[in-house]
């Protein structure tokens, strides 16, 4: 940091000519409530300094009103951000905080840890490339571990650092840490964790955050902040195939048709096949604009070919129908349209999912009605097994089967993070109710009609009943 | 196939803000962006137009104008709508300026109160917006660390901090009913330092006085302002001295904290920047009123 500053004072714009090329990383910190979370954040962003004056200031005040340390500084209270929470000395809700090194910008999603707000830990990880699982030394890994561990997996974070905090506690025995560093190596594997990283951690008094300790010299991995900060994130090279929600359409003139959206898999050229899903019509490309070119002086800049995650402007040699909910993808690799998919199911509403009821469903730029059929079972996210329930309340994770008014095209959430996710919200409340991933799409449609419309008579709706509550085992669909 | 390589940090930024502009634009059927004049307005101002571009950004630009703005500012603000030809909607609490309030008479609370928030809330009611685009970041204030993107208002555009509507990958829920309305935020994830940086990298305009030259300022309540207007009183006028200053933020000019200061190019603003140990809203005086004064505005209203 001496140094950087030095540079910043003798060369400022050779500074930012290197920092115009910095990469981004998301993380989300997970753990209980007395893991020390916020004071892990906290932390990192005392000893990379970027905390200033002031607000160490403001901290030091209300650690006198508030604290729980003692005489230091509470590193909590950095990062705690309403006043009812600093009251409880608990985190409520998500917060996003900041900070960057010299090679890339973080984005920390901060959650609570508590088992009644497993919502606000799949809104953190939906957006994170790395987490960072919190687990006490004393105590090894707890319910809650598995808990946040299952939510990591199953929002597809590829990356897991397992911060084995309070190690202060335990003398900085690495008998412990390789314990339970063993010990989740397990857990991972059963949950199909990818990439592991194991770091003997004291948060309160910065072993191995920003520094490497010199408590803990039989450690010979990096501390926390190198490892976040040189970790490679980037997705094995493959050619993705090109996916285009189409958001907005920019129609100033009749001279001028564009489609905005932001392409989310694959890159685009002027002159590829196009085919507009889900009417199936084809085009070609006839320009792309990228909105990042754009000048205040020049608004009509085009480029040959974009890329993921521009925002662009895409024009069409044909005058096709498209518009927005549509989606743009070569005509080469056309995904799978249908209106009956088979989904993983958050439900995050204090009123419990209602099966056939219709929701809005809001998948990239699209919304569309649409039902969950049936439920197949329920993850119970400590002990991760499936259990055949009958409703869905706060909470709650289960695979189910949807069923949209219209189709979509549509990939699963493992091949592609945005056009395999949705939302739910409720018609009445306008509440998002919950969040889902696409686990698989069906080949073919199914006929709304002859489900929705069917009337049956008075014995066949009896006769339904009586099984739904006799023989709830059957799983029967309500008519 | 073309080799895609992973967009800077500023280009993710940028390209995530125009995905949530159009996103709204889309969706509401009367949106507006706030318009403060400052440097993240323009950085605001910036982005609409790409990601509108060739058209132009089809919502207004809404400016409160607590009246007791730098003049500067204001001579700025009617440039730039010239310049670039957006609707530009000025809003002043006529109550406000019957009562003749003043900074330096009712302080910087009754002051921010009353022209500032209830002014907001009448020009939102005129102009019966559904979604209000601001400049807030994350990074300025702990309770906003905590706001979604798309954040929901009720009828009384009063927020509820423990009843927030989760907001998941980069899917927002714009759905509302009939006099509610959403702010939303597209610079959330920015920092300070990414704004000043691309400022910097896109040669963005923005005022003069971000940048230091000699000024008439007086000492008030612990920081030094700008001797805008002779509204100031006789007395405090009389101890004005120049001295090289420039801000690091806009707002009221009573209420604008002035640093001493040698930076008169961008990189210099971003040199001394980074080099400071105070945070920006340090300037301002409206947050140290108490623990937890922005959280309590905010929940009232207050951008």
């Amino acid at each position: 940091m001496e140094t950087q500053d030095k540079k910043i004072a003798k060369d400022i714009e050779g500074y930012l000519k290197e920092h115009e090329n910095k990469d981004m990383l998301r993380f989300l910190t997970c753990g209980s409530v007395d893991d020390g979370k916020s004071t892990l954040i906290g932390r990192m962003l005392y000893d990379a300094k970027m905390v200033f004056d002031d607000q160490l200031a403001a901290a030091e005040g209300e650690s006198k009103q508030y604290g729980t340390t003692g005489g230091k500084i509470d590193m909590a209270l950095l990062v705690d951000g309403l006043q009812s929470e600093r009251e409880q000395g608990i985190t409520i809700d998500v917060a996003y905080r900041f900070f960057a090194t010299e090679n890339r910008k973080f984005i920390i999603a901060d959650t609570p840890g508590h088992e009644e707000y497993t919502r606000n830990m799949v809104t953190g990880a939906s957006t994170a490339d790395v987490a960072i699982i919190l687990i006490d030394a004393r105590k090894g890994i707890l319910t809650q571990t598995r808990r946040h561990s299952f939510i990591v997996s199953l929002l597809g974070i590829e990356h897991v650092v397992i911060a084995i905090n309070k190690m202060d506690l335990v003398d900085y025995s690495e008998d412990v840490f390789n314990e339970i560093s063993t010990a989740y190596t397990e857990l991972a594997t059963e949950l199909g964790i990818k990439n592991t990283y194991y770091i003997p951690v004291s948060a309160l008094d910065g072993d191995n955050v920003v520094d490497k300790s010199d408590k803990t010299s039989w450690y010979k991995g990096q501390p926390m902040l190198s490892l976040l900060d040189t970790m490679d994130i980037s997705k094995e090279q493959k050619e993705e195939d090109l996916r285009f929600p189409v958001q907005y359409v920019n129609r100033p003139n009749l001279n001028f048709r564009g489609f905005c959206g932001t392409i989310v898999a694959g890159s685009v050229s002027v002159g590829d096949n196009i085919t507009i899903l889900p009417s199936g019509k084809t085009t070609k490309v006839k320009s792309i604009i990228n909105g990042g070119d754009i000048t205040e002086t020049d608004f009509h800049v085009t480029c040959q070919e974009a890329y993921a995650p521009m925002a662009v402007t895409l024009t069409t040699e044909d005058e096709v129908d498209i518009s927005r909910g549509d989606m743009i993808v070569h005509s080469n690799s056309v995904p799978r349209v249908s209106n009956s998919l088979k989904v993983m199911l958050v439900w995050m509403d204090e009123n419990s999912m209602i099966l056939n009821e219709q929701y809005d469903i809001k998948r990239g730029t699209s919304v569309v009605s649409g039902a969950f059929e049936h439920i197949n079972y329920q993850v119970d996210v400590n002990t991760f097994e499936r259990n055949q329930v009958h409703s869905l309340g706060v909470n709650d994770i289960a695979s189910c089967k949807m069923l949209l008014n219209q189709p979509i095209a549509a990939d699963s959430y493992e091949t592609n993070r945005f056009t395999g996710s949705f939302i739910v919200v409720d018609k009445i409340t306008n509440n998002t109710v919950g969040a889902g991933m696409i686990l698989g799409v069906s080949r073919r449609e199914e006929d709304l009609d002859k489900i929705q419309n069917k009337e049956y008579t008075d014995s066949e709706k009896a006769l339904n009943l009586f099984i739904r509550e006799n023989f709830p085992e059957w799983e029967c669909k309500t008519i | 196939m073309i080799t895609q390589e992973r967009l800077t940090h500023l280009k993710q930024l940028e390209a995530e803000s125009i995905h949530i502009l159009r996103e709204v634009a889309a969706e509401f059927s009367n949106p507006v962006m706030m318009y403060s004049v400052g440097k993240d307005s323009s950085v605001m101002l910036h982005l609409a137009i790409k990601a509108f571009a060739p058209s132009k950004p089809p919502f207004p630009m809404l400016h409160v104008d607590t009246k007791w703005k730098f003049n500067e500012m204001i001579k700025f603000r009617d440039q730039r709508a010239i310049d670039l030809g957006f609707d530009l909607v000025v809003h002043s609490n006529q109550k406000g300026i019957d009562m003749n309030i003043s900074p330096f008479e009712h302080g910087s609370k009754v002051h921010t109160d009353i022209m500032k928030t209830q002014g907001l809330k009448q020009a939102l009611n005129i102009g019966g917006y559904d979604a209000i685009i601001g400049g807030a970041r994350r990074d300025e204030e702990k309770s906003r660390a905590k706001e979604r993107i798309f954040s929901f208002r009720d009828k009384n555009h009063t927020w509820d901090p423990k009843n927030q509507r989760p907001e998941l990958w980069n899917i927002y829920n714009t759905a509302i009913q009939k006099g509610e309305s959403v702010r939303v935020f597209p610079i959330s994830n920015w920092t300070e330092l990414d704004i000043w940086q691309y400022i910097y990298l896109e040669n963005i305009t923005i005022p003069d006085l971000y940048f230091s030259k000699e000024r008439e300022v007086v000492e008030f309540e612990g920081t030094k302002i700008l001797v805008d207007d002779d509204r100031m009183p006789e007395e405090l006028r009389k101890t004005a001295k120049k001295e090289m200053v420039r801000f690091r933020t806009l707002g009221c000019y009573p209420l604008t904290g002035a640093i001493n200061s040698s930076a008169t190019t961008l990189p210099e603003i971003i040199k001394e920047m980074l080099l400071s140990t105070s945070s920006e809203r340090e300037g301002r005086l409206i947050d140290k009123d108490s623990i937890g004064a922005m959280e309590q505005k905010k929940k009232e209203g207050y951008f």
